[in-house]
Parts: C-alpha cells; sequence; structure tokens
C-alpha cells in the first residue's frame, strides 16, 4: 500500500506484541451494527495516472483568456522564488509552532510576516493571519463589539459584497446589527457613514480602495467614529496600499486585507490570506496566533506563540475567535513576495497597474456611449457604464478569448450596465487594445 | 538569525517590474497618497532565498522528523499533490470567472475536481453532501454549528445550548459560542461520554438543547461505545449529533459517521487525506451533512447536468449564506482528492488500520516507561500517557526534542494529569516507533536520577527553553515594538 512501510513479517510481529490476530481486530470497540453499510469507493491509481487525470483535468480550465477579471482578487507575477523557498518541506510539512525551539524557522518567519504587514499598513502590530479577507473583516469587527460593548456595526456597501455577505452569516447568531449605509454611484457616501454613527455604534467598516475600485481618505470618518468611542475598521488591497495614505494615518484601529495579491496563485478560490493589524492598545482583542520575541534561559533571542491567554485552547468558549490554525504557509509566501520586491518593486507594480488602468479608461471612454461611473480617484481597477447590459458584453467578449471585466449587476441592483475591469502586471497594451477592439466590435 | 529587516540594505531590491508608468503622484491627489514609502526589505534574490533557506533550517518536520503530535495527524505528505495543485490550468485560474454567463464553460476542470471530491467524502463518510467553503477544521466547525441552528431555526425554535464533552478540542466550545450557543460540558466517564451525563443535560436544559458535539474515537483515543444510546436520546428531542473530524485517521472504513446516526461532519484534509500542515496552515475543513441539513448548506453547491457539464448551484433558498468567498481551499481540496484517488477505497481503509496499529504497538511498548491511563482497552489511533510520578511532561517533551523528535501533545487532553498524547500514523516505520519508546526510557531514567539535567533540555537545538513570561509582558510583536 503506498505510503505504508510495514513488511508481512513487521505486521505479523506488531499484531503479536498488541496481543490481536487481525488488523481488523483493532476495531472490537466498532460492533457490527456500527460498520460501513457502504463503501464503495474506486480502487487506488498509480502516482502517473493520478497525475496524468489531473493534468488533462486542468487542460479543461480557460487560463488563457486575456482576463481583466479583480473585484478583490489579482492575477500578479509570483517571483519563482516564493514557491521554491515556500515549497522547502522543512516549512510546509511542520506544524503549528507549539514547540519553540524546534520550530524557530516559522516563529521567526511569523514575527517578521507581522512586523512587514505593521509597517505596510502603518498599525502598532499583526497577527499571524487568518483564512481569507472576508473572515479578517469579521474578526475585525467582532473585535470592535467586544471591546466597546456595542452591537451596531455601520458597514459601507462599497465594502466587497462578498465578504457583506460573509459578515452576514458569521454575526447572525449573535445579538448584533448590521446598519448598511448606501453606496454613492460606486463612491462611499460619506455623509450618511458619518450620520450613521451615533453612541450604540460599537465601529465603521470601510474599504479603500473601495469594491469599486475608487479611492477616498477616510480620516474625518475615523475622527468621527473616535469621538463616539466607536471603532474604525478599514479593509484594503496590499499592493495598492504600498502607495495609498495608510490606515494608520487615517487613524483606523483595525486595518485587515485580502492578501491573496501578496504571493499567492488565485488557485480558483484559495487558500488564501486574511490579515489583521490593529493598534497596540487593541491587542488583546486581537483573535488567532500572535508570536513575540524573547530570550531563552542563556540570553538568546527567540520567538515564541505569545499571548495564548485570547485563544480557544486555553479560553474555551471565551476565547477571542475559535480560530485555531492559521495560513501560515499563505503568510510565508506573502513574506518572502515582500522581501524580494521591497518597498520599490511593490510601488512599481502599482505604478505600471494604475497606468495601464488608465489607458484602458482612455480607450474604453473614447468608444461611444462607455463612461467612467464616477470621477472619483482609482488605481488599478475602475467601474464603466455601459451602453449595453455588461453581463451580455463579457459573455460575448468571453466567446472571442477575453474577459473585459466583472459585470456588477449580480450583486447591485441598477447597475447591469456597469462593468468592473482591473489591471495587472499580467496585463500589457497589446491585450489592452486587443480587449477594446473586442468590446467596440460588440457595443 | 538576524532578521530579514536587519539584513535590509537601502536602495537595493530584488525583483522589479519592467516598466515606464509614472509615478503616483502624477496619478492621484497628494492627499490619497502615504507619506513614506513601507519600511519592507530591501534585499537581493539571493539575500531572500539564503535568508529563508536558513530560517527552513530551523524548523522540525514529518520531512525530517518523527513527528507524533497527537490530533494532529503528521503523516506524511506525498510529493506529487505539489505538482497537481500546482499545474497553472489551477493556479491560474479566477474564482469569478464560472460566475459569467460563460465562464461555467472555462472552469469546467476545476468544478468537475470539486464535484468529484464531494462524491469522495460523502461515500467515505456516509453523508449526503459536502461544502468545500469552511477554510480550516475550526472554520468547519462552526459552519456545522450554523447549519444546525438553521435547522432548528427552520423548525421554528430558538435551542441555545450546546453540549460538549470535557475532552474536546477547546475550538469546540469556541465555535458554539461564536455561532450563539451557550457551551454545556459533559463530564467523562471511564473515559468516554457518559451517556448518563447526557440524559441528565437534557432534563435540566430540555427541547433547550441544540445538539452534541462529538470526537469518535475521542481525544483520548478511546471509540466512543456507548454512541447508540447517546444517538437514541438525542433523537427523543431532535438534537443534533455533530462528528468533529480531527479523529477520522482512525476509522476509514470502519464506521461511516453518517451510518452511525451523526447529522453533520467536518474534516480535516490537512490531517486525515494527507495535505500538508504548512507550519500551521493552510488547511482546509470541508463540512458534510446528512438528509436533515442538506437544505441549509452554503451557496453554490456544485451540480452535474445530464450531458456531463459542471455549473454552480446558488438558487439554495434556505442556505446559511457564505462560510468562505467561493469554493474553499481548492488549492487543498485538490491535493486531498489525489490523495484518496491515489490509496483508493482499500488504502484509506489501510491506512486507518496501520495508523491504530502503530498507536496500539506504541502504547503497549511504553507500558512501564510512561503511565498508560486505560491500557486494559485498544486504543485507536493515538493514545494519552502521563509523565510518571517525578518527572513533568513538559520535561520529557524537551527530552525528546533533544534527541529529534517532536515531541507529542502535552497537556492536552486537559482531563489527563501530565499528559503526553501521541499520534504517531501510519507512516511511521517499526523502528522509529522503537527509536521513539527507547528514546523516552532514556529521558525518563534521566528525569528520575537527575532531574536538573532534563529540566534544561533542549540543549541541542537553536535556542534553549524560552521565557514565554517576559514575552507575554514586554509584548514585542513586531521589529519596531519594545525599541
Amino acid at each position: 500500500m503506498p505510503y505504508i512501510p510495514h513488511t508481512p513479517d513487521e505486521l505479523q510481529e506488531m499484531l503479536s506484541v498488541v496481543g490481536v490476530r487481525s488488523l481488523d481486530e483493532l476495531f472490537a470497540d466498532i460492533p457490527a451494527g456500527m460498520r460501513p453499510r457502504s463503501f464503495d469507493l474506486p480502487k487506488g491509481q498509480g502516482e502517473a495516472e493520478v497525475c496524468a487525470y489531473f493534468e488533462d483535468l486542468a487542460t479543461q480550465n480557460r487560463t488563457n483568456l486575456i482576463s481583466f477579471l479583480g473585484a478583490g482578487y489579482y492575477a500578479h507575477q509570483i517571483p519563482q522564488a516564493v514557491g521554491a523557498l515556500s515549497g522547502r518541506s522543512e516549512f510546509y510539512t511542520a506544524y503549528t509552532p507549539y514547540q519553540a525551539e524546534c520550530s524557530q524557522g516559522t516563529l521567526q518567519a511569523i514575527f517578521e510576516f507581522q512586523t512587514a504587514v505593521s509597517r505596510l499598513l502603518e498599525m502598532d502590530c499583526a497577527n499571524a493571519s487568518v483564512y481569507d479577507g472576508g473572515t479578517a473583516l469579521f474578526e475585525a469587527a467582532m473585535m470592535a463589539v467586544r471591546a466597546t460593548r456595542r452591537r451596531v456595526l455601520v458597514v459601507d456597501e462599497c465594502v466587497n459584497p462578498i465578504w457583506r455577505i460573509m459578515l452576514g452569516t458569521y454575526v447572525s447568531g449573535l445579538d448584533l446589527e448590521l446598519r448598511l449605509v448606501g453606496q454613492n454611484n460606486g463612491t462611499s457616501d460619506m455623509a450618511a457613514l458619518m450620520d450613521a454613527i451615533d453612541d450604540n455604534c460599537a465601529g465603521v467598516l470601510v474599504q479603500n480602495p473601495n469594491f469599486f475600485g475608487a479611492i477616498a481618505d477616510y480620516t474625518e470618518l475615523f475622527a468621527k467614529a473616535r469621538s463616539h468611542k466607536a471603532w474604525g475598521v478599514i479593509s484594503v488591497y496590499p499592493v495598492m496600499q504600498s502607495v495609498l495614505k495608510t490606515p494608520g494615518e487615517m487613524g483606523a484601529d483595525v486595518a485587515v486585507a485580502e492578501a491573496q495579491s501578496l504571493g499567492q496563485p488565485l488557485s480558483f478560490g484559495g487558500p488564501y490570506l486574511g490579515i489583521m493589524a490593529c493598534r497596540k492598545s487593541h491587542v488583546r482583542q486581537l483573535p488567532g496566533r500572535i508570536v513575540g520575541r524573547t530570550t531563552d534561559l542563556e540570553g538568546k533571542t527567540g520567538y515564541v506563540l505569545t499571548l495564548q491567554a485570547r485563544e480557544q485552547h486555553i479560553r474555551r468558549s471565551k476565547a477571542t475567535s475559535n480560530i485555531c490554525s492559521n495560513q501560515a504557509l499563505c503568510a510565508l509566501r506573502s513574506l518572502i513576495h515582500m522581501s524580494l520586491l521591497g518597498p520599490q518593486g511593490l510601488a512599481r507594480v502599482a505604478e505600471n497597474n494604475m497606468a495601464l488602468a488608465r489607458y484602458a479608461v482612455a480607450r474604453l471612454t473614447a468608444l461611444k456611449g462607455v463612461e467612467l461611473l464616477n470621477d472619483a480617484p482609482f488605481g488599478n481597477e475602475v467601474a464603466l457604464r455601459l451602453p449595453i447590459p455588461a453581463e451580455k458584453l463579457v459573455d460575448a467578449a468571453t466567446s472571442r478569448g477575453c474577459v473585459p471585466g466583472y459585470p456588477l449587476g449580480r450583486y447591485f441592483s441598477g447597475m447591469d450596465d456597469v462593468l468592473l475591469l482591473a489591471c495587472t502586471e499580467l496585463n500589457d497594451r497589446r491585450q489592452i487594445n486587443f480587449m477594446v477592439e473586442t468590446v467596440g466590435g460588440l457595443l | 538569525m538576524k532578521t530579514i529587516f536587519a539584513k535590509s540594505v537601502p536602495g537595493r531590491t530584488g525583483w522589479q517590474p519592467d516598466t515606464d508608468a509614472p509615478r503616483a503622484a502624477e496619478m492621484l491627489p497628494a492627499g490619497l497618497l502615504r507619506k513614506d514609502p513601507p519600511r519592507l526589505p530591501e534585499c537581493s534574490e539571493l539575500d531572500v532565498v539564503r535568508h529563508f533557506t536558513g530560517l527552513s533550517r530551523l524548523n522540525y518536520s514529518v520531512d525530517a522528523n518523527f513527528y507524533p503530535l497527537g490530533s494532529c495527524t503528521m503523516k506524511y505528505n506525498p510529493k506529487f499533490t505539489e505538482y497537481v495543485a500546482a499545474l497553472p490550468g489551477f493556479a491560474r485560474l479566477h474564482p469569478m470567472l464560472p460566475q459569467l454567463g460563460r465562464g461555467t464553460s472555462c472552469a469546467q476542470g476545476a468544478l468537475r475536481c470539486l464535484y468529484e471530491a464531494e462524491r469522495w467524502l460523502c461515500e467515505l463518510t456516509g453523508m449526503k453532501a459536502f461544502t468545500f467553503q469552511p477554510m480550516a477544521g475550526a472554520n468547519g466547525e462552526f459552519a456545522g454549528v450554523k447549519l444546525m441552528a438553521a435547522y432548528h431555526k427552520s423548525k421554528g425554535r430558538s435551542r441555545t445550548k450546546m453540549l460538549i464533552p470535557d475532552a474536546a478540542h477547546g475550538t469546540n466550545p469556541a465555535s458554539a459560542a461564536l455561532a450563539g450557543f451557550e457551551a454545556v460540558n459533559i463530564e467523562s466517564r471511564d473515559g468516554m461520554v457518559d451517556p448518563d451525563a447526557i440524559v441528565r443535560a437534557i432534563a435540566e436544559h430540555g427541547e433547550d438543547v441544540a445538539g452534541l458535539m462529538m470526537t469518535c474515537p475521542n481525544t483520548l483515543g478511546l471509540m466512543e461505545i456507548h454512541l447508540p444510546r447517546i444517538v437514541e436520546e438525542l433523537r427523543k428531542i431532535d438534537a443534533l449529533l455533530y462528528y468533529d473530524g480531527a479523529n477520522m485517521n482512525a476509522i476509514m472504513g470502519k464506521m461511516r459517521v453518517g451510518d452511525v446516526g451523526f447529522d453533520v461532519v467536518h474534516l480535516n484534509v490537512h490531517k486525515t487525506l494527507g495535505t500538508p500542515h504548512g507550519g500551521g496552515g493552510p488547511g482546509a475543513g470541508p463540512v458534510g451533512v446528512g438528509e436533515r441539513l442538506l437544505p441549509f448548506l452554503p451557496a453554490p453547491r456544485v451540480r452535474r447536468r445530464d450531458d456531463g457539464v459542471y455549473r454552480l448551484d446558488y438558487s439554495l433558498p434556505q442556505a446559511i449564506g457564505y462560510i468562505g468567498p467561493f469554493y474553499g481551499s481548492f488549492g487543498v481540496v485538490i491535493k486531498a482528492l489525489a490523495y484518496m484517488m491515489r490509496l483508493g477505497g482499500e488504502g484509506l481503509t489501510r491506512a486507518s488500520e496501520y495508523a491504530v496499529l502503530n498507536a496500539n504497538y506504541l502504547k503497549k511498548r511504553l507500558e512501564g516507561v510512561l503511565d498508560i491511563p486505560y491500557a486494559h482497552r485498544l486504543c485507536a489511533h493515538e493514545f494519552v500517557a502521563s509523565a510518571p510520578e517525578g518527572t513533568r511532561a513538559l520535561d520529557l517533551a524537551k527530552g525528546l526534542l533533544d534527541r529529534g523528535i517532536h515531541a507529542p501533545t502535552v497537556y492536552f487532553p486537559l482531563i489527563v494529569k501530565e499528559c503526553l498524547m501521541a499520534e504517531p500514523t501510519e507512516s511511521e516505520s517499526r523502528e522509529t516507533l522503537d527509536g521513539y519508546v527507547e528514546a523516552l526510557r532514556e529521558i525518563v531514567e534521566q528525569g528520575k536520577a537527575d532531574p536538573a539535567s532534563l529540566a534544561a533540555a533542549p540543549v541541542s537545538l537553536p535556542v534553549r527553553r524560552m521565557d514565554e513570561t517576559a514575552a507575554a509582558r514586554q509584548m514585542i510583536l513586531t521589529e519596531d515594538m519594545g525599541q
């Protein structure tokens, strides 16, 4: 049998040490009436056959489309060194670093990850990651709820609609109110958000750039929240964060992100990476693993899991979250990615993509009936109003080998004719020209 | 080792796009830009490669060390599954593609993987359907208790109590609390869930009991032999039974949770189905349900049309919502599917048989070395032991580290004194198990003869015992704190 080393002789000797005659006798505690009613699984296959099966399935996915799909999840170049280093099995076949002395590699990497995240967001500290951007937003909201002992969360409709649905699912068993503030033509309705904050409010949740790609400054909103002793929570796009005003500068209490864009392949939806950073004063509300620097009994610097009294294995039902494992390997990948690109590389990626998006917008808006949804500043992603339903356009363009973006009608009423288009460094002007010609031919 | 930040040299870069794009300041208003660039490392590619190669060498791992961490199923992770998951046809696939009208036809291979994986898990567990949305075991637990809540709500009742055995993983009560339930502790008797304690809890809380979360075999490594009676008692009040799949590696091919009365189950594919643990994630926590909870599974579900085309079904009016953004940790699920296909039904059964054989062999050989509670019973894939009189579990654990062996889980479950919980898995050979026994024998002798020397262990690793109290007090969580 694959991956089982026992020879027939060893099997017999081991059975006799245990004092049973057969392997099945080891399961004597499962009586006949509790045995499987059926177990009709296929026969095992050789490694080459299984690989061939997946190679064939992989070709049935059209990853060769010229794509401008983003909507919170972006196809970026990932340096080969990210895979090569995170693919070292000393990292990926280890587990949660409970035994610090033999886990300094993972622990120091998480400490460095926490540092990189904190510096990118200009927050005091970060945790070792959570599952994804949606759960990060939920966990941040719960930090605010616990700390303020209040039950109202003000949510900007410009936050990724998938994460808002997740948030709704996650809080549905708790006695909380989600106070949704409608978007204003793809931008945050700042006045309405300000009005929605009162003394019952635990926190206000926004996203920058928002789901429509628009960039704003939430400093005043967070100041208003603070004046009501409520928290400011912001979700960001890490690549754009290399150039944008930071959550720290805006006065956010917690900053989160979907960090897929830092070194994780799209991989059809996961695994991804939720990052969370906060002010030092809030650290005891932070969920999940946190690594701290300390010394060993000889005074040598090292790293340990710390502040564990927040966590489920200690506090059980009183824990800050039920999270156990985080996304350690994804966090490692993002750290390696950030280390390779550095501040300059990351900013140049952001700038390259912004420039491409501007080029695409210039060309598309030259087509009859295509215009920007709003005049808000944007980064690498932007919403465009079309003269025809966006879904119809995307369908037709897909048949011609090009996905020009995501049609927004699915999540926003009145936006059936709005297309959300993202550019990354995997696109270039030639691709944009092809897309514009395709779109032009379909309008 | 110095941190990557300490190795940073201003102006050095490892990787940059070739672009003539203008700077951000020429494209955006100054008020929207950050003042200072982020202080990320500035390193060459080789600097980065050396640094992380160096860090990797400071870790113990399954590929380098015996890693009998109880309840974590640190089995061998076959290398070919890494290849499969990294195929560009999967790795480069955007999750929103099949939400587009024509997009479904562009993701048939991936949708088929999810469909096939669901069929495998259904037959493996005897459940009716699975969702792959939960991104880890604890996330699966949360999804599972949300499904239980949705069931009771659909019956027009609000139930607030979740029964949880004292030997349960901490995630169980934490997940229940997160879903709005109050955890009710069920005491064990003879190392198992006591059906009389269930009866008493039901008598006390009546129809406020939503269900019971069980790990079976439990965290003591014992089969829950009163299961049929427990199922019967819960059914009387239409309460639901949750199966925590952490210990699924003990029962493949021997018991299917759907057949014996469980309504909902989460599987830790990074445990049972051979996907790597990644140093603490990413995992995947697919959740399976029986008939009663089927309508509440999160959207979307993958369907196969009669003509063999796969599509996503979002029209599920009773679905609990979204637990994850898309279809779960696809890159992990695909490894689990590849593993299952490689082993087949027989190989999966053998995996559980040899995992249980290895655990029982190890337990037997450790009699006289450690104190073994429940020694008269066969254990499942793991077992608990106590450090013998005069020694501490923590010291024994550190002694093992010095001998190149990862420690078992210590001080869990909480109900066993000075607990060492070991799970050898089916991957390990007899000589590895014998080596573990000899190592522990030496360590126990050392601990009794010279407790101070054992308390000083480990001495051969990159660091000695760490000052955890100082870590919590000083709170240096980044390079910039505590400066």
